[in-house]
């Protein structure tokens, strides 16, 4: 089989994972490698795919042949489908030729369970050693941590790679026990531990001594899916929370479900992937990091699911309707960030510009505040903007046409089903 | 007293622009309009021919540093732009930085600051995108790449490309503003380059060319198609410079008559070849 067959199988194989960036690193140039990563390409993207994902690294597996069974997976021992496997050479030339065409930011490499977790690991380790030792590739490099892994490969992985990640993909234990027979939930935290005890230490050495190896220095991450199982938002959004709280991850990546297979325990193969849902968890998830917002502020026991109608932080706003109008000249940055409408950038920006003198309803655009969501919730110079008046009612429309143009088409689609029924 | 209504027209240079600015102080000018000489047309307001005087075009610049560095980098992205009238606009931004000092600076909503900082977060967004989308061809040991941005790019792009290629020797070749960086032994320039064409590849580029296309067209999940969310993304004038939006001659080695493998993934959502004209180059043999 030649390397654009292999790189065909691999490709198809792989793109169900829906991490794709190169945040984190910092590789800074060096005299006889090739290659950078630096915070000033965080959020690089080379390419965007036909489903208008960003594409930032060379994302394949080493092979696709595969010991387990997940129900859920194209790649599962019971599946008929084509199988194939690069040699650690194979790889190694294609990714340092994408990225000397600078068609990618680095390499993303996972992969079946080849023979056993430490076999396939052991492959992995080949490839990512050869690139990085006789390539000389000064590039990023995630790499995907096999439950099941011995820890000293984990270790050696790690020292190799930018950023590792172990996917949990069921947000639950019956899931896993009933739709991943052979994973459990050990055999998925544990490497998790690891990597987060060893990254501390490594900080910690690295401060010591500036030269020690560095061990993941982009952290590690996660994927769950989303739809496969009956796990609610809530549900999904606490162990997010947790993930970040008790492991320290980077980030958490949301996989809406594609119904690949029929199998009794999974929804209906004609069922299209949740994007809507995908796509409120991936703003919720970003108040949790950036907004300081806790899960619990977003859902609770009575409402467990995100309202498809209006973003997450448009659905705290309405039912914290006692906390507005904020004025901008004097509340704190955590207050402005409430707002919704105002971000990071511009919850700054209103920071900096109000020291020059006080700031009024006409400079809150150029300041980067989006008023048609933001005009409800805040004063400028204790005034709310000229005409503006509004009935609980009107306002939930107000917010949601302001919405509608940025969300993807299939997305409103689902939403249309969603109007009807209110 | 100050005389109003006036025309400068220099050598569309940056140091020109500092000049424009320095002889505006000197003549006790206010300026309506700078253009750039090949742009004089004959006016009815009164205008002058300014001459570039590097030791005043420093002067100007080392002042403009002492009262804000940052509005100092403001002017050399800013004039980088493609915002219209450009140059009034930074002309400004220089009186009002040295008659009210920087602290308006701190306001983004300035009317005097916005379209300065709107252009410059324009050129700095499209050299961000570059970053990425910027596809290099190897041939003969060099990497060779062209790109038709809206802004001047290439002193932007320069530092990132130069530290990733640090022991390669490279070109990017800017169509719209025929200008070029060239990097080799760790020395970087950019230079006017009037017209370039690109030689068509050989056997290992034009195997490397297809497999990227073919990864590009595997990756995309079929059930998740959305090409608006792609446009949105990746905007369509990006998109011919791109390797994985040409059409088959791209991917003919220059060397084999042979017929290439389809670039086209079997299973995959082949992407669109942009129109046959605007690929990378023409094939040109003999090079
Ligand atoms: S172990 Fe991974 S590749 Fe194998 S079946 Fe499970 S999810 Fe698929």
């Amino acid at each position: 089989m030649d390397v654009l067959e292999k790189l065909t199988i691999l490709t198809d194989a792989a793109k169900y994972d829906a991490a794709c960036t190169s945040s984190g690193g910092n590789r800074t140039a060096r005299k006889g490698y090739i290659g950078n990563t630096s915070s000033s390409v965080a959020g690089c993207c080379h390419t965007f795919s036909a489903d208008g994902r960003c594409v930032t690294l060379l994302k394949v597996l080493m092979t696709n042949r595969c010991v387990y069974d997940c129900k859920y997976c194209v790649n599962r021992r019971s599946n008929d489908t084509r199988r194939a496997a690069f040699t650690p050479e194979e790889l190694a030339d294609l990714t340092i030729n994408f990225y000397r065409r600078n068609y990618i930011e680095g390499l993303f490499l996972s992969s079946g369970v080849f023979r056993s977790p430490d076999y396939t690991t052991e492959l992995m380790i080949k490839a990512l050693r050869l690139l990085r030792e006789q390539y000389r590739f000064n590039g990023y490099i995630h790499a995907k941590a096999i439950p099941g892994t011995a820890p000293e490969l984990v270790e050696q992985l790690g020292l190799l790679a930018d950023r590792l990640s172990v996917n949990i993909e069921l947000p639950s234990e019956t899931g896993l026990k009933t739709l991943a027979p052979d994973k459990t939930k050990t055999a998925i935290l544990s490497p998790m531990r690891q990597i987060q005890v060893r990254n501390q230490q490594n900080k910690e050495e690295l401060v010591k001594y500036r030269h020690a190896p560095k061990f993941a220095p982009a952290g590690q991450s996660t994927q769950l899916i989303v739809g496969a199982t009956p796990d609610s938002d809530f549900h999904i959004l606490r162990l997010t929370q947790g993930l970040y709280d008790r492991y320290r991850l980077k980030r958490v990546f949301y996989s809406a479900y594609v119904p690949v297979v029929e199998h009794a325990l999974l929804p209906s193969k004609d069922i299209k992937p949740p994007l809507l849902r995908e796509h409120r968890l991936y703003q919720a998830d970003w108040l949790l990091r950036f907004y300081g917002f806790r899960a619990e502020e977003l859902l609770d026991e009575d409402h467990q699911d995100f309202d498809p109608r209006v973003d997450p932080k448009c659905s705290w706003a309405l039912t914290h309707l006692d906390f507005f109008p904020v004025e901008v000249n004097t509340a704190d940055y955590e207050s402005l960030l409430r707002v919704p409408g105002v971000g990071v950038v511009s919850a700054r920006r209103i920071l900096s510009a109000r020291r020059a003198g006080p700031l009024h309803i006409e400079n809150l655009p150029k300041l980067g505040v989006v008023m048609k969501r933001a005009q409800y919730f805040l004063t400028a110079s204790g005034k709310m903007p000229d005409g503006l008046r509004f009935t609980p009612d009107s306002l939930l429309r107000g917010l949601i046409a302001a919405e509608r143009p940025s969300l993807p088409q299939q997305e409103l689609v689902q939403l249309s089903l969603f109007d009807t029924a209110v | 007293m100050m005389n109003h209504e006036m025309i400068y027209f220099y050598d569309g240079s940056f140091d020109g622009f500092l000049c424009c600015v320095f002889d505006s102080y000197a003549n006790k000018e206010v300026l309506t309009a700078i253009s750039r000489d090949e742009d004089f047309i004959p006016t009815l307001f009164a205008s002058r021919v300014i001459v570039t005087d590097r030791s005043h075009a420093n002067r100007v610049f080392k002042k403009v540093v002492k009262v804000s560095p940052y509005a100092a980098n403001l002017l050399q992205k800013g004039f980088l732009t493609c915002m219209p009238e450009k140059e009034i606009h930074l002309y400004h931004l220089v009186v009002k930085l040295l008659r009210d000092g920087p602290g308006f600076l701190r306001n983004f909503s300035d009317e005097t600051l916005f379209p300065v900082i709107t252009a410059v977060r324009h050129l700095n967004g499209e050299a961000h995108l570059l970053k990425g989308f910027i596809r290099f061809s190897e041939l003969g040991g060099v990497l060779g790449s062209e790109i038709e941005p809206k802004n001047r790019v290439l002193p932007v792009l320069r530092s990132h490309f130069c530290a990733r290629y640090m022991n390669d020797r490279f070109f990017i070749y800017d169509r719209t503003h025929k200008e070029a960086l060239f990097y080799a032994a760790g020395k970087a320039m950019i230079r006017p380059l009037e017209d370039f064409q690109m030689a068509p590849p050989d056997d290992a580029e034009a195997a490397y060319r297809v497999l990227w296309k073919r990864f590009y067209d595997t990756i995309a999940i079929k059930e998740r198609y959305n090409p608006k969310c792609r446009m949105r993304n990746m905007p369509k004038r990006y998109w011919n410079t791109m390797t994985e939006f040409q059409d088959e001659a791209f991917f003919r080695s220059q060397n084999s008559l042979a017929a290439v493998p389809d670039p086209s993934a079997p299973n995959g959502i082949p992407a669109p070849a942009t129109p046959p004209g605007s690929g990378l180059s023409a094939p040109e043999s003999g090079s």
